[in-house]
This record gives C-alpha cells, structure tokens and sequence, in this order.
C-alpha cells in the first residue's frame, strides 16, 4: 500500500459546540491503483482530502505514504483543486512551471520534462498563451500538467471537474483519466458524482453522511482496462451505479 | 477592418450611424454645457446682474492667469502642490501596501491592530493637522505628513482586505506546492492584488488634494492652497477662481494619469485587471 489511511478521524471545534466530521476511517490505496471517494453532501471527503494532502490535521489516527507519516505537505503527493485555479497574470508555461518555480527545480531535467508533457498532451504552441485565451477542457489539462510537473506519485483529485458543463465533463474526466493511467500515477479523487466515479477508478469508498465513516468499498476489477466512456456503456455499470447510489440514502 | 469594406449589413451600418451620432451629440451637449456657464458667468459679471468684485468673471480670471504666468508664479505654485501631492499619494500607497503586508504576515498582529484601525479610520484626519506643525514645523513636511495622515488607513484596511480576499483554493494550491510563506506573497497575493493597488492610488489621489490643500491653507508660503488663502484675505477672489479652476485641471489630469497608469499595467500583464 502506497498510501495507508489508519482510524483518521475530524472533529471541528467552534466556541458552541464541536462537530465531528470523519469517524474512524480506515483503507488503503495500492501503487497504480485509481481510488474514487464518494458520499453525499457535507460528510467530510474534502476534509479527507486536505487530510492526506497534509492541509489539515486530523484529530486522530495516522497516515502513511511510503510506510512514512504524513506530517504537513510532501512532495510526494500533487494536488489538483476544484477549478483549474490558473494564474491569469502567468502564461501558461508559467503557470505549469510554478511548483518547479516554488521547489526550486527549475533544472534542465525537469524542464525538458514539463516541455514534454506540454508536447504529449497537444499544449506545447500554447505555452506563451495567457489561460484566458484557452477553452475549460485545455485549462483542466494545464493543471493536470502543473500537478504532474514537480512528479509526485500520488494524484489528488478534489472535484477537479465540477466547474464544467456536463458534455465537457465526460470529455475532459475521459482526457484526465488517460493522462494519469499513462504517467503511472497513483490517484484518489474525491467526487459527489457517482457515474464519474464508476467510469474512472479500480476501487469506490463510500462514505455515510456526517460524521463520515466508510460504508462500503466496492471494487471495480471488473470494468478494468476500459476508458471511462466504454464504461458508462458496459452492463456492469449501471449495477455499480445502483448499490452505490442506494448507500448513499440521498433523499430529495 | 478590410472586412468593413466588403460586405456591411444594412443594420449595421444604421447601428453605427446612430452610435456616432450619439456620441457626438453627447459630446456637443458637454461643451455646451462648459461654455454657457463661462458665458453666462461673463454676461452676468459685465451687465452687473452679479458683482464681479465678489463672484470674479471668466475675463478677469484670465487676466489674472496671464498675471500669474507672466511673474512666473503660475508654475512655482502648481509644482509645489503637485510635488506635495505626488509625493502624498506614493507614501500613502507604499507604506500603506507595506503595513498591510505585515498584518497578512501575523494575523494575531491583525486582530490585535483591528480596533486601533477602525478607531483611527474613523477619525477626521485634519484634526490632526496643527499637532504636526508643532512636532513637524510650519513647511513641506507638515504638509506630507498631514495628506499620508488622510490616505495611510483607507490604504491599509483596503489593501489587507484585498490580501484576505485571495482565492482559497488557490491558497491551498500553493500550499500543495511547497510554497513559503514570502512565496506566497509574491508568487500570488500581491499580483492578484494588482486591481487593489490601482484602486487604492485613485482613491488616493483624491485624498492627497486634499491633505495637501488642507495642510497648505494652514502652514504654507507657497502651493495653490496658499494662493487661495493668500487671495481670500487680500480679498481678490479673482485669485481664489483662478487657483480654484488651476487645482480642477491638475487634479483631474492625475487622475488621469493615474488611469493611464491602469491601461499600460493591463496591457502588460495581458489580463483584465
């Protein structure tokens, strides 16, 4: 297990009262593996999150990645947020460069290595571009970039798809998912919508509503070497959809 | 636009006749409105309608810039306000940015300051202006320290709120990243703060006119605000409206300069600030 997750829990003081967020969860993530947090609402898998991105503390229980202890940020992990949160007063080559820029690894090495990423993924005449000038689905892909400039080996992803349009969705989670498959990365990606989770990851962990617990992990080997739209078509998919979707007891 | 000349739908061509002819009757009516006030002023002033000993007339204002200009008063007074203004409004801005960096820096530094900011804000700040000439003496300096009194806080609370305002997500993205603190600051606080920084200088402006004209109507030798003071106690308002028309166009040309200032930073930067 790359990333070992042990008893974390999340309780949140205020001056009137404390809430607990997370309960006591528990899992591991294998190198390679693609793992999907889904729960309804509020119940604390962004918490989660910034918990193993070493944003926040928890309460209680340990993480390890690496068989090490997750103590504040590690360069080991790379973390995409909601929205593509580019720079607008850098170009894009600025901005794909900014955690290099903040490492200080700015050398010949990893460079060529941005450059190449840049040229794999059709960005590499847009370097000079200001992230205005490019459509929602290239700005994820810039960010993807950045994310995988300074080389972790674990991707984050917190709703990196949320702030587009449904049809861009498909397309760009379908472009994120090749990307990261390619590059061999580790990711969990956290999600409150179940039909992306089922298309991208190996493995679900559903959490119940606050305060957060693992319900149930489901796993996905069999879709295994599908792309997320081949998925979205196969028989398997809408069973998957429909257990999770029942854990979730969303009421309307 | 080569395209223009090819084919142009007949609505577009009446859309831009009727934008054109808009915009120059809004501009005509402008004029109009600036000339018949001088003309009626000048009317009144020579039919005795108003006693132009009193209320001045646009003639004698122009004999009296003629004066001004001719002894070489004209430019010795505007410079010393427009130096004084100046050097007023980019203290302001820089110590203020400064003083609002150190607050984003320690923010138990801020909640701490947070009543003595809001007490201070609050205070008329001209009140302040005859314990400077006493602790600064009866020149210049006085008169800096009194237009910095008047934009300092503004600047301060302004420009921290901007620093607050920064995106979180883009906060914990650099974060993710590594970034220290100081990297932080540079890297994304301060230019995503840059429509902060523009808005604060036109506010400023503004306020260092009048610290500046407040602190030369009490202490000065030289500056408009003394050719004011200086002309109502000789009482030659002639001297008060022309100072008064003088102050109008300088100000309004710092503004201007100030929004000349925004236009090339946007171009620079490429993004709409």
């Amino acid at each position: 297990m790359i990333v070992q997750l042990e008893h974390i829990s999340k309780t949140y003081q205020s001056p009137d009262s404390e809430i607990a967020a997370l309960e006591d969860i528990s899992f591991g993530i294998r190198e390679g593996e693609f793992v999907s947090l889904v729960g309804p609402s509020g119940c604390g898998k962004s918490t989660l999150l910034s918990i193993v991105a070493g944003l926040e503390a928890p309460s209680d229980g340990i993480i390890r990645v690496d068989g090490e202890e997750v103590r504040g940020v590690s360069r080991k992990i790379g973390y995409m947020p909601q929205k593509d949160q580019l720079f607008a007063w850098r170009s894009i080559w600025d901005n794909v460069t900014l955690g290099l820029e903040i490492q200080h690894q700015k050398d010949k090495k990893h460079i060529r290595s941005v450059e190449m990423l840049l040229e794999r993924y059709g960005l590499k005449e847009f370097a000079q571009y200001a992230p205005g000038q490019l459509s929602g689905g290239m700005r994820q892909r810039c960010a993807l970039i950045r994310t995988l400039a300074t080389d972790p080996r674990i991707l984050l992803l917190d709703e990196p798809f949320s702030a587009l349009d449904y049809q861009m969705r498909l397309a760009v989670s379908d472009d994120i998912y090749a990307i990261i498959r390619r590059e061999g990365k580790t990711a969990l990606l956290v999600t409150h919508d179940i039909a992306e989770s089922v298309s991208m990851s190996d493995r679900v962990v559903v959490l119940s509503s606050r305060p957060g617990r693992v319900k149930n992990v489901h796993d996905l080997s069999a879709l295994a070497g599908l792309a997320p739209m081949e998925r979205r078509d196969h028989p398997l998919f809408h069973q998957f959809f429909n257990e999770i979707w029942k854990e979730l007891e969303i009421s309307a | 636009m080569p395209e223009e000349s090819v084919a142009i739908s007949q609505e577009r061509k009446k859309y831009l006749f009727y934008r054109r002819c808009t915009r120059r009757a809004v501009l005509a009516a402008q004029l109009l409105l600036l000339i018949g006030f001088f003309a009626l002023w000048e009317i009144a002033a020579r039919r005795e309608w108003i006693d132009d000993f009193i209320m001045s007339s646009p003639s004698r204002i122009l004999k009296t810039f003629e004066n001004l200009y001719a002894s070489g008063d004209l430019f010795r007074h505007l410079g010393v306000s427009c130096l004084e203004t100046v050097a007023g409004f980019t203290l302001g801005t820089v110590v203020g940015t400064l003083a609002a960096v150190m607050l984003w820096w320690s923010p138990t530094l801020a909640r701490i300051l947070d009543p003595y900011l809001v007490v201070l804000n609050s205070l008329p700040k001209t009140a302040l202006g005859p314990v400077f000439i006493v602790w600064i003496g009866a020149g210049p300096a006085s008169i800096i320290a009194m237009t910095l009194a008047i934009s300092l806080i503004v600047t301060i609370l302004e420009v921290y709120n901007g620093f607050q305002g920064v995106d979180r997500g883009k906060m914990n993205l650099m974060k993710t990243l590594g970034a220290t603190r100081a990297q932080t600051l540079l890297k994304l606080v301060i230019p995503a703060n840059l429509p902060t920084f523009i808005n604060a200088l036109k506010v400023n402006v503004g306020l260092s006119w009048v610290g500046v004209i407040m602190g030369e109507f009490l202490v000065s030798r030289a500056g408009l605000g003394y050719l004011i003071v200086y002309g109502s106690q000789v009482f030659k308002m002639d001297l008060v409206m022309a100072t008064v028309i003088l102050l109008l166009i300088a100000a309004a040309a710092m503004y201007q300069g100030v929004l000349l200032l925004e236009k090339a930073l946007k171009k620079h930067l490429g993004v709409s600030v």
